[in-house]
């Protein structure tokens, strides 16, 4: 409760903790090939001291039934309890869950990776990349981390030699995935009237709304996920996608 | 068959890269990262702080609590189902073992003590990679410590002891013998004992001799990586 005081007073005059401006993300690096020998790609994504490792396993599998050309993704948030105290162990969270969703949801519905090219044999073999997120010290802001690290693993995947029959995993072609957008994530949180972007951990328990705005190179919105107790106005909302939009645009010099 | 030469070109007796660092996990009490070849453990450290339910609280000390997970991506092959299973359970309850002899946890009754050890990329000697991290990473957070704990898995393969089996060499045709041991470098005191595999007794006392030299080595990564942090500060 102090905190949540204190970080309301501060944006009220203007200022945040750790003196940045209210849309000023912290230092974002991502390092790929973290685990080369066992994932097909894999990266590292920190901004500030938030740290998230994605890794991407493909496996050969039937498509489903009325998709029969078409491979697939499978994301999966693991909020370990190694990242932050408040993480305990057990099965998913709703938050793990929420964040695996529209981590989906951003590479999907934009078609950042062509599902039809991930097609090997109509009707009977398909690639499945699954990519799975795991924060190492959650710092604040994870929607938007793990939304990079995804989309860097996917980047850092090659495929294995598929025979027909079995996927050689210990040999890898050249073959990248059919990679066709770069969706980057901004999330927009409001702290009493104040929009602000890469909360602190202290900053997100003041908040009481957040916005997820996922956007393309073209500026499509392909993905939006609403959190907390409060009501947005159609203005605000219009604001926080503009505001997203430019920061995106930033985050995605980042990439490659 | 006759292994005389291992398949990544090392001698017998030799380890693969040690690269051990503390405190890369800004969250917690404690924390380390400890690679050894492709093997590559994260453990972080949190407590003492309370235990509930309240029944498996100890009245005299804290209870040290470990968990051993492997990231879904992080198995050669197919993903890794996420998730406890049967065998990360087994090697989270040695894990404890291997490192309740040197933590003092008597300051802290009832309370609890966790460490999380998390694979990022594996090679074979995970669970051993794990201790020497999570001993770190409890050195870290200021607990009271007798000793350190390094370990390493020794063995047989084909009828050649050696050190620091690799994944190659576990599954090697001819057969192979994996001991993880984990050991107690100032007073030489084995703390995990394992052994998967068929050997006689004469192979057992030379493969463990090895293992033993081998953490003496472990222990000099493990001391350098702590001084890298405390001497600077």
């Amino acid at each position: 409760m102090i905190t949540q005081s204190y970080v309301e007073s501060l944006a009220m005059k203007g200022a945040r903790i750790d003196g940045r401006k209210f849309d000023q993300y912290r230092d974002v690096t991502i390092e790929y090939g973290i685990s080369p020998k066992s994932a097909e790609g894999s990266a590292r994504v920190k901004i500030g001291d938030t740290e998230v490792v994605a890794g991407v396993k493909l496996e050969v599998g039937k498509p489903f039934p009325d998709k029969p050309d078409e491979g697939s993704i499978m994301v999966n948030v693991e909020l370990l309890p190694l990242s932050s105290s408040l993480f305990e162990s057990g099965p998913p969270s709703q938050e793990a869950i929420e964040l695996a969703r529209v981590t989906d949801r951003g590479i999907r519905e934009c078609h950042a990776l062509n599902f039809k090219k991930l097609c090997v044999k109509e009707g009977e073999h398909v690639w499945l990349a699954f990519i799975d997120i795991y924060p190492i010290n959650a710092g604040g802001n994870l929607f938007d981390a793990c939304t990079l690290a995804a989309l860097a693993a996917l980047h850092d995947a090659r495929f294995p030699v598929f025979d027909g029959k079995k996927v050689d995993y210990a040999e890898r072609t050249k073959d990248q995935l059919p990679m066709e957008r770069l969706p980057i994530s901004c999330t927009v949180w409001k702290v009493r009237d104040q929009l602000l972007v890469d909360p602190l951990p202290e900053e997100e328990q003041a908040a009481n709304a957040r916005l997820t705005v996922v956007t393309t190179e073209d500026n499509k919105v392909c993905a939006m996920q609403k959190g907390g107790t409060e009501p947005l106005t159609v203005d605000e909302i219009m604001a926080i996608v503009d505001l997203a939009k430019n920061k995106s645009e930033e985050l995605r010099r980042f990439f490659r | 068959m006759k292994y005389t030469k291992r398949f990544d070109g090392r001698k017998f007796d030799e380890l693969r890269p040690i690269q051990a660092r503390v405190g890369v996990v800004k969250n917690a009490m404690g924390s380390a990262e400890f690679k050894i070849g492709k093997t590559h453990a994260i453990a972080a450290v949190y407590g003492p702080r309370e235990l509930f339910p309240k029944f498996l609280q100890l009245s005299d000390r804290a209870l040290l609590r470990c968990h051993y997970n492997m990231m879904a991506f992080s198995g050669s092959g197919e993903r890794v189902r996420p998730g406890p299973s049967r065998r990360s359970k087994e090697i989270s309850m040695v894990t404890e073992k291997a490192l309740e002899p040197v933590v003092n946890l008597g300051e802290f009754p009832r309370a609890v003590v966790d460490v999380y050890v998390e694979l990022i990329q594996t090679d074979a000697g995970t669970r051993c990679a794990g201790i020497c991290a999570a001993a770190l990473a409890l050195a870290d957070a200021g607990f009271e410590m007798k000793d350190l704990v390094a370990a390493i898995s020794c063995g047989v393969v084909g009828d050649q002891p050696v050190v620091d089996l690799n994944k190659e060499e576990e599954d090697y045709e001819d057969g192979a013998v994996d001991i993880p041991i984990a050991v107690m470098p100032h007073t030489g005191q084995v703390t995990l004992l394992q052994l998967d595999g068929e050997i006689d007794p004469e192979h057992l006392r030379k493969a463990l001799d090895m293992g033993k030299k081998a953490c003496e080595q472990i222990a000099d990564a493990q001391r350098a990586a702590l001084r890298a942090k405390y001497t600077e500060e």
